[in-house]
């Protein structure tokens, strides 16, 4: 199963990597992360396929894909 | 486990100071891993210009040299032609190279400089706070223009990929955009063509990237992205306007 690595404390929430992931595995949590942002947080483990779709379109580069 | 997508070598730890949402993210990390992909880190030299793009020193593990509003090309061309073998690249915005430097742009790509331009194309001037830039989109309301570009008054908006794609010291001219993940696998290309142009000493290498800013077009960002496909990419369209061929000597 692929590994995704997200820096949460990074996150600005902007959604792009939500709205571009294929399996709509990704979501915007419910915590706040120190810059005061709700970070993206992987919903569903099983449902990702390590496309990395979501890592290249984040623009503030805080995904890694791992498979 | 094997990496799919780690952060490139050539960008720092240091988080960006950029708004949620800002393509110049995405732009910055293609910039570093073409560096990363020619190895030629250690050699390059980077001239930042003014702007949001003027951190570009924190944020690159490359030396940078900081220009003057608009000035980077002929700072550039200083840089370049005094250390023929270091590799240099410019990355500026749209108020920077197509207002206050159009000049500098002009005459760099005219006298066939051997330069990487990275051109971030967002429609407005972005860290001065939203004014109109030469680039703006007939009807975008922004700061000085808040009815609206209007043409009788601002003019049409520039097409910078056009106008020097003519010119013969051009060796690379192309546009792109970073809203989907089809357009960033061909704006990579591209950012790699325009760094190949340099190495093989086939005159500038010139990249537009169309890019989106939430903040001063006043959209969340995924509605900042969808623009760039529904407004931007009618009036600049995308693609390769020039590529010097081969054994074509410049």
């Amino acid at each position: 199963m692929p590994k995704l690595v997200i820096r949460d404390d990074r996150c600005k929430g902007c959604s792009i990597c939500v709205e571009f992931c294929p399996k709509s595995c990704l979501e915007i949590t419910d915590r706040l992360n120190p810059l005061g942002y709700r970070p993206v947080g992987l919903r569903d483990p099983e449902a990702c396929t390590g496309c990395a779709i979501c890592a290249r379109m984040c623009p503030e580069v805080v995904i890694e894909v791992w498979k | 486990m094997k990496p799919v997508f780690v952060r490139p070598q050539s960008l720092t730890d240091k988080p960006f100071h950029f708004c949620p949402g800002c393509h110049h993210g995405v732009i910055h990390r293609l910039v570093a891993e073409a560096i990363d992909r020619f190895g030629v880190r250690e050699r390059t030299i980077a001239a930042a210009s003014v702007g949001c793009s003027v951190f570009l020193y924190d944020y690159f593990d490359v030396d940078v040299v900081e220009s003057p509003h608009g000035r980077a090309p002929a700072v550039a061309t200083g840089i370049k032609r005094t250390n023929p073998d270091k590799f240099v690249f410019i990355y500026q915005g749209d108020g920077d190279l197509a207002a206050i430097g159009t000049a500098e742009i002009i005459h760099a790509a005219n006298r066939g400089e051997n330069l990487t331009v990275v051109f971030v194309n967002n429609t407005v001037y972005g860290m001065t706070g939203g004014q109109m830039a030469p680039t703006t989109l007939l009807g975008q309301p922004t700061t000085t223009s808040p009815y609206g570009r209007e043409f009788g008054q601002d003019g049409y908006p520039i097409k910078m990929t056009e106008m020097l794609a003519q010119l013969e010291g051009v060796g690379f001219a192309a546009r792109v955009a970073v809203d989907t993940p089809a357009r960033l696998t061909q704006a990579r290309k591209a950012v790699l063509r325009a760094f190949e142009t340099q190495l093989e000493e086939k005159g500038m290498g010139f990249v537009e990237i169309l890019s989106s800013c939430p903040t001063n077009w006043g959209m969340k960002p995924v509605e900042a992205v969808r623009r760039i496909e529904r407004e931007m990419i009618p009036y600049f369209p995308l693609g390769v306007y020039k590529e010097r061929k081969g054994s074509d000597a410049l």
